[in-house]
C-alpha cells in the first residue's frame, strides 16, 4: 500500500502543497495550465516539452511556469 | 518595386516591429498589429498566474505561423537573467529570434551596455538570433556586430519617452558603420519620427507605446506603417540636396513682360 506524502513545492514564488510523485503533467493539470503554451524550469532547468510525462517533483522543488505576454 | 527587409537570412515586406504590451486587451492588440502590417512583433516572458490560470494567451491572438515571434528580455538588470529568459523563450517554440535588452536603470531603461555585451556573446555562441537594444553608440554597435548578432537596435530616445530621435548623428554614424540591420528601437512618438528613422536608411524601426498608448491605437498604427514605407521610400528615391537659396521650379523662359 502506499502512502501519499505531501510535498512542499515553491511555484512561481508562491509555497504550495502537492501529493507525494507528482508527475509536472499532473501538476500541471492540477493548476489547470496547458501544456503547450507556457515553459517549465524545474530548479532552474528548463524541463523540455516531451518529458514533463517522466518528470517527477520532489519536495522542496521550485517551479516556475512561464508564458509569453505583451510586451514591447 | 521589390523591397524586402533582410533579417538573418528571413525576408519580410515590413519594415516596422511592433510590441505588443500597454494595449487595452488582446483583441486591440490583435487589430492594431493587423493593421499596421508588422510581420514581427515582439513578446515578454512572464510567470504564468497560477491562481488565474485560466485568462487568455496572448498566443492566441497572435499565431506564430503568421508573425514571427521577437520574445525580448525586458525586466532583465543582469547577463544571467537575460540568458535565462532567451532560453525559456526558446522552449516556447517560436524560433531563435530574440531581442535582446539589459536594463542598466529603471528611471531611463537605458541598457547596461557591458551586460548587454556579454550576455550577446553567450547567446550567440548558443545559436540564438540575437537583436541587441543599445544606446546609440557606434563604438557598441561595433562590437556587438562583431559578436554575431544579426542586427543592432539603437534607441532613438529613452523607452516610452516618445522624444523621437535624440541624436541622429550617431545613428548616422552607426549606419555608416554597420554591415547588419540597424533598426530604431525606442523613443518613436508619432508617424514622422519613424519616417526620419527610415530616411536616414534605417533597415527597420520598432515600437510598441507610440501605438498602444495613443488616443486612437488602431489609426496611430495604420499612421506608422505609412510613416515607415513613406521613410523608406524617401531614402530609396534619394533626397534632394539642402539649400539655403530658392531655385525657381516653373521655367524662366516664356515669362510674361
Amino acid at each position: 500500500m502506499r502512502f501519499f506524502i505531501a510535498m512542499r513545492v515553491k511555484i512561481n514564488g508562491e509555497e504550495r502543497v502537492v501529493d507525494d510523485g507528482l508527475t509536472l503533467t499532473a501538476l500541471l493539470e492540477s493548476l489547470q495550465i496547458r501544456p503547450g503554451r507556457v515553459v517549465v524550469e524545474r530548479n532552474r532547468d528548463i524541463v523540455p516539452r516531451d518529458s514533463y510525462n517522466a518528470t517527477s517533483i520532489d519536495d522542496g522543488d521550485t517551479i516556475e511556469i512561464v508564458h509569453f505576454v505583451g510586451g514591447g | 518595386m521589390e523591397d524586402f527587409f533582410e533579417l538573418a537570412g528571413q525576408k519580410f515586406r515590413s519594415r516596422l516591429i511592433v510590441g505588443t504590451g500597454k494595449y487595452k486587451d488582446f483583441a486591440e492588440t490583435k487589430e492594431a498589429i493587423e493593421v499596421s502590417g508588422a510581420e514581427i512583433v515582439t513578446v515578454a516572458v512572464r510567470r504564468v498566474n497560477i491562481t488565474d490560470p485560466n485568462k487568455e494567451n496572448l498566443l492566441d491572438y497572435l499565431d506564430p505561423k503568421k508573425y514571427t515571434i521577437l520574445p525580448n528580455t525586458a525586466g532583465c538588470y543582469n547577463a544571467d537573467d537575460a540568458v535565462r529568459t532567451c532560453r525559456l523563450a526558446r522552449e516556447a517554440g517560436v524560433g531563435k529570434l530574440v531581442k535582446l535588452e539589459v536594463i542598466g536603470d529603471d528611471k531611463t531603461l537605458f541598457p547596461d551596455v557591458p551586460a548587454t555585451l556579454d550576455a550577446a556573446k553567450i547567446l550567440v555562441k548558443e545559436g540564438f538570433i540575437v537583436l541587441p537594444y543599445i544606446t546609440d553608440d557606434p563604438i557598441t554597435a561595433k562590437k556587438l556586430e562583431d559578436i554575431g548578432c544579426a542586427a543592432v537596435m539603437p534607441l532613438a530616445a529613452p523607452i516610452g519617452s516618445g522624444l523621437g530621435i535624440r541624436n541622429p548623428y550617431n545613428i548616422r554614424i552607426i549606419l555608416e558603420h554597420a554591415q547588419v540591420p540597424v533598426i530604431v528601437d525606442a523613443g518613436v512618438g508619432t508617424a514622422s519620427d519613424a519616417a526620419v528613422a527610415m530616411e536616414m536608411g534605417c533597415a527597420g524601426v520598432l515600437m510598441n507605446t507610440a501605438i498602444a498608448s495613443a488616443k486612437d491605437p488602431i489609426l496611430m498604427a495604420e499612421a506608422m506603417r505609412q510613416g515607415v514605407e513613406a521613410g523608406r521610400k524617401a531614402y530609396l528615391a534619394g533626397r534632394i540636396p539642402k539649400k539655403l537659396y530658392a531655385t525657381a521650379s516653373s521655367p524662366l523662359d516664356g515669362i510674361l513682360n
